[in-house]
């Protein structure tokens, strides 16, 4: 049996190789995924970003716990950046969820941010759909808000949350600039420490200034580590959910993640197929040789090769 | 690209003491592995369905407690009946040398004492992983 048929059928070993073969950018991962696409997409993907250490992982495993209370299945896939020296990477998120890790009914995957040739999302997007065909309705993606990660996470996900602490304080100016744009809700977490009210005013103040685009940003307070405010968080989860699902947003974020996703593909699969059919390195440097000479500058050398292939 | 190896570390057993695992995690990252690290007191049972939902080459056991003899045979035997036998397990902490044999005899391919470099650690799974 193949691993697409495996997983169909609750393999929960068959969901983890594939998705090490996409991580890995495994050749064999295409046809899996081919047979998976044909299975329903989750119907919903929450993306939780925001700073080093903000209790995104606390967050998530809250909200694993309330929809498994609700009997769903829920997948979540952990993010983490990868040491840009070693290329190795610690994962620690599960050190907040593995309460869960023993639940059939929920799956929970590290990855490491690597640096895929189709970004975070190509790769996202994939892991998405194998929980799914594994039975997660739900899907949790969390990511660090450092800069490449939050952009990437609009791509897979319905419903963005950004958490932010009042630690933040100071941050919340460079947040501004960036990452507010994709938040459709805030959680300031950590509401227990001090200056946790200056912190909400600012972010409150923060989204005031955003332009009306019919959805209003809500602030949800919450303390994740007592469990505190995550009902707050989650009905807002499910009134954006509703918001989108009404008047076609859902339909078009989709439509142009899709897209996106699809041009990451074709993107890739032609800079392989254009790679294998280059010169060489001997056949390189025996083109370059006129360079040498004086004979021809290198942007028309490209040029001819480029005509060449 | 290059394929990092992924390599779960877990601490089994009561003892809260994870400077040893933390120590081997960093090492481990800053020689290319992908380290989950799940934190203290995990149940054979958490570990063992970790590995598998992670589908890491390795599982490295840590324990303080003096209940290796214990818990690191049950992580390997779980591992075996969800058909994830091939998972390497090996094992660390305060393990008295002749406690080994056993634990090897169950299944636990290596057994690093304190005091063992973490290079020790990283050339066996280069070695024992391809
Ligand atoms: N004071 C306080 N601490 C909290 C709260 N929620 C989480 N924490 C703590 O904050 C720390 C980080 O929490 P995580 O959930 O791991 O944060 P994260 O955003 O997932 O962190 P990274 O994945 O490393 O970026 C942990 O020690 C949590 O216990 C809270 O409401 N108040
Ligand atoms: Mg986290």
């Amino acid at each position: 049996m193949g691993l697409a048929a495996a997983i169909a059928n609750g393999d929960a070993r068959a969901a983890s190789r594939l998705l090490s073969w996409i991580e890995d950018g495994d050749r064999r991962a295409a046809a899996e995924l081919k047979e998976l696409y044909r299975l329903p997409a989750p119907s919903s993907v929450l993306g939780l970003t925001g700073p080093p250490g903000a209790g995104k992982s606390t967050i998530a495993d809250a909200l694993v716990g309330r929809y498994r209370a609700r009997g769903e299945r829920v997948g979540v896939l952990a993010v983490d950046p990868s040491s840009p020296i070693s290329g190795g990477a610690v994962l620690g998120d599960r050190i907040r969820m593995q309460r869960h890790a023993t639940d059939g009914g929920v799956f929970i995957r590290s990855m490491a941010s690597r640096s895929w040739p189709g970004g975070l999302s190509r790769a996202a997007a994939d892991a998405v759909r194998v929980l799914a065909a594994h039975g997660c309705r739900t899907v949790i993606v969390e990511t660090v808000g450092t800069g490449q990660g939050e952009v990437d996470v609009t791509r897979i996900a319905d419903t963005v949350v950004l958490v932010c602490t009042p630690a933040a304080g100071d941050k919340i100016q460079a947040i501004k600039a960036g990452v507010l744009e994709i938040a459709d809700i805030v959680a300031l977490n950590k509401d227990d420490l001090p200056d946790a009210d200056v912190a909400a005013r600012s972010i409150e103040t923060a989204f005031r200034m955003r332009p009306p685009g019919g959805w209003r940003v809500p602030l949800v307070r919450t303390r994740a580590r007592d469990g505190e405010g995550i009902g707050g968080l989650a009905s807002a989860i499910e009134r954006h959910g509703r918001f989108i699902a009404g008047g076609g947003i859902l339909g078009r974020k989709r439509l142009a993640n899709a897209a996106h996703h699809l041009r990451s593909i074709v993107r890739e699969r032609l800079l392989e197929k254009i790679a294998a059919r280059l010169p060489d390195d001997r056949e390189m440097e025996r083109r370059a040789a006129r360079l040498l000479d004086g004979s021809i500058d290198p942007y028309s050398l490209a040029e001819e090769i480029i005509e060449s292939l | 690209m290059k394929k990092p190896i992924r390599v779960l570390i877990a601490k089994p057993g009561l003892d809260g003491h994870d400077r040893g695992a933390i120590v081997v995690a960093h090492a481990l990252r800053d020689a290319g592995f992908e380290v989950i690290y799940t934190g203290i007191r995990q149940t054979p049972e958490q570990i063992a369905a970790t590995a598998v939902q992670e589908d890491v080459r390795a599982v490295g056991l840590s324990c303080l407690s003096g209940a290796h003899l214990r818990l690191f045979p049950r992580v390997v035997e779980i591992l075996r009946e969800k058909g994830a036998g091939d998972i390497l397990v090996f094992g660390g902490g305060i393990v008295p040398e002749e406690d080994i044999p056993r634990l090897k005899e169950a299944g636990i391919a290596a057994v690093f004492g304190p005091g063992t470099m973490t290079a020790e650690i990283i050339d066996y799974l280069r070695r024992s992983i391809t």
